[in-house]
């Protein structure tokens, strides 16, 4: 299983490296937020995949899943959920105020 | 247990929060956002005593005994760092009183600012690295925010590097974060060293060590600094100035944190490391300084600069070397505010921040060019200002590590940061007035007193080096003995 989830971690990253590396920043923002997805998939693996485990430890259980991993991916979930906002108002009110939204023709020259 | 700790985190937190709420209460805006850092001061100026007094001190939140809760520990250096930002940030926010503008002021300055303060605050006296994560993106955001704040076309387009360049380094972050935690399963830095303590630093570690490097230098603009040019010459000046004196620092912190508590080790290696990324930097960071014919590009490429040779520093890892660094991290995170917000004035006036289109400014403004030169000078480390002590104490330690390049680049560098801002000095404030009084642009009205208070404060830490030293030799101790800091966070638990 956790060779599985790494692979699939690693088409993320693929998938969202390549839309990073485009010009539109619609695409880019598109990437950032699979890349993300990735990022989550790889802190879930590497906290250790468990079936039927409870979150809890007791004296009958002696199998349990460690549910930090669970509490950090949920943090970066939301601080991520923030800046994706962010990013794409930003990106559109340039878009609106620049004209394009490809950022190759974003340079313009210094003394604007 | 402490709970002074939590304050410099929620003070200003809550005060913004309020302020958010009366967006149009201007004057209310100004007194609480004074009232905020006049309160974080003096609680940093409270923890300062008690860590003299008793040794490091730590919170456990939530009362979850460390290592399974969150904790926060203000060891010297998180102490002495909060004081510097603390003042720092009071003296720009009274420059930006007068100089940011009644738009931006209506659109949330204020409350942005302190966010970002609490967020630098929060960086700097953590104990979990997750919380780290947390406390980086609360001040990310803000600075993203204050950075598109006046939504300028130069702004929105440096807006757009900065944030993908932060975005991108927060997931390393993560990643870094994730692997840490599958080799070490645990998060609180006092606990992560006794574990790499236990199992030794192999390969593995090493590479994650880097790992945290890569993510670290991205934010401290070590070595990658490419985005740093850009984005801190196109914002309105206070928030340039802020940016330029804490949150590149925030990132130093972090390496020191990291590489001094936890990846100690193999020095051979990560510590090498650092040395040749910080030579690259200052090399790098001085020729761009002299290349410029531009205040803000020149002033930005100073801060690069800076940041290059404060990790010198800690790549000696010797006791002079770290001394010097503390030294030369409070000195520099007052020198960069001050230099930019006079850089900022000679703007304002001179209408243009070309150095070409500027001359015999002195005429005009004497007391400004004299005070810009006391500035230039304290930047290249000129005795009795503050940039000296750590100048010599960090060649010291590099000499004393034997590594004679990374000192012989410093000082050499040094001397071409002095020619770079005395270019602006030179091009700016001598030669023949062309600008009359009534042709200027801007006025020096009201914004005056943060400057000289900050060129105060950089005599005073130059002369006052010696009362210092006290804190700074317990800063460095806790930093050369991560069992002091461990001994404080865990007591007896999981060692």
């Amino acid at each position: 299983m956790e060779t599985l989830m790494s692979i699939l971690v690693g088409v993320f990253f693929a998938i969202g490296t390549y839309l990073i590396l485009t010009k539109s920043l619609l695409r880019i923002i598109l990437g950032t937020s699979i890349i993300s997805h990735g990022v989550h998939l790889l802190i879930l693996t590497m906290g250790g995949l468990k079936t039927g485990g409870p979150p809890l430890l007791g004296l009958d259980s002696l199998s349990f899943t460690d549910a930090l991993p669970q509490a950090l991916i949920l943090t970066a979930i939301v601080i991520n959920f923030a800046t994706t906002a962010l990013f794409l108002v930003l990106s559109y009110r340039s878009y609106k105020l620049l004209g394009t939204d490809d950022t190759s023709q974003m340079r313009g020259n210094e003394d604007e | 247990m402490n709970n002074l700790i939590i304050l410099p985190i929620i003070i200003p937190l809550i005060f913004g929060m309020f302020m958010v709420i009366f967006r149009r209460r201007i004057i209310l805006h100004r007194a609480l956002s004074i009232l905020g850092l006049a309160g974080t001061i003096s609680v940093a100026a409270m923890l300062i005593t008690q860590i003299q007094s008793k040794g490091i001190q730590s919170l456990n939140i939530g009362g979850w005994a460390a290592p399974y809760g969150v904790t926060m520990v203000a060891d010297m250096l998180a102490a002495l760092l909060l004081i510097t930002t603390s003042v720092v940030a009071l003296f720009v926010l009274i420059y930006a009183f007068k100089s940011i503008g009644r738009d931006k002021e209506e659109h949330y300055f204020y409350p942005l600012f302190l966010f970002l303060i609490s967020g630098v605050n929060g960086s700097f006296l953590t104990g979990d690295v997750f919380n780290l994560f947390v406390c980086f993106e609360v001040m990310l955001i803000s600075s993203y925010a204050l950075i598109s704040l006046g939504g300028e076309k130069g702004q929105l387009r440096e807006s757009i590097k900065y944030v993908l360049v932060n975005i991108i380094a927060s997931f390393l972050f993560l990643i870094a974060i994730a692997y840490l935690y599958a080799v070490t399963g645990t998060l609180n830095m006092a606990h992560l060293s006794v574990r790499v303590a236990e199992v030794g630093q192999d390969g593995l570690m090493t590479a994650v060590a880097i790992l945290f490097l890569l993510v670290f230098s991205l934010k401290a603009g070590l070595f990658l600094f490419f985005w740093l040019p850009g984005s801190y010459g196109s914002p309105p000046t206070a928030v340039a100035a802020i940016f330029a004196a804490l949150l590149t620092k925030v990132g130093i912190y972090a390496i020191y944190r990291f590489f001094t508590l936890v990846f100690y080790h193999e020095p051979q290696v990560t510590h090498l490391i650092i040395g040749i990324m910080s030579a690259v930097t200052m090399v790098l960071g001085a020729i761009g300084a002299i290349a410029y014919m531009d205040i803000k590009k020149i002033l930005t490429y100073n801060v690069v600069v800076g940041v290059g040779f404060i990790l010198a520093g800690l790549a000696s890892f010797t006791a002079e070397g770290m001394t010097g660094s503390i030294y030369y991290l409070i000195h520099d995170m007052v020198i960069k505010a001050l230099i930019f917000l006079i850089g900022g004035v000679i703007i304002a006036i001179a209408g243009t921040s070309k150095l070409k289109d500027m001359s015999g400014l002195i005429q005009t403004h004497p007391y400004l060019g004299w005070m810009y030169f006391i500035a230039a000078l304290s930047i290249a480390g000129i005795p009795p200002l503050s940039g000296f002590i750590g100048k010599v104490y960090i060649t010291q330690g590099t000499f004393a590590s034997e590594y004679y390049w990374l000192g012989a680049i410093g000082l050499f560098t040094s001397l071409m940061v002095l020619f770079s801002v005395m270019k602006i000095f030179m091009n700016s404030f001598w030669g023949e007035t062309i600008l009359s009084e009534e042709m200027e642009k801007g006025t020096t009205k009201g914004v005056m007193l943060p400057i000289v208070a900050l060129v105060m404060l950089t005599i005073a830490l130059g002369l006052g080096a010696e009362g210092l030293h006290d804190y700074v030799q317990i800063a460095v101790e806790g930093l050369m003995n991560p069992s002091l800091y461990i001994e404080a966070v865990l007591g007896g638990n999981g060692q």
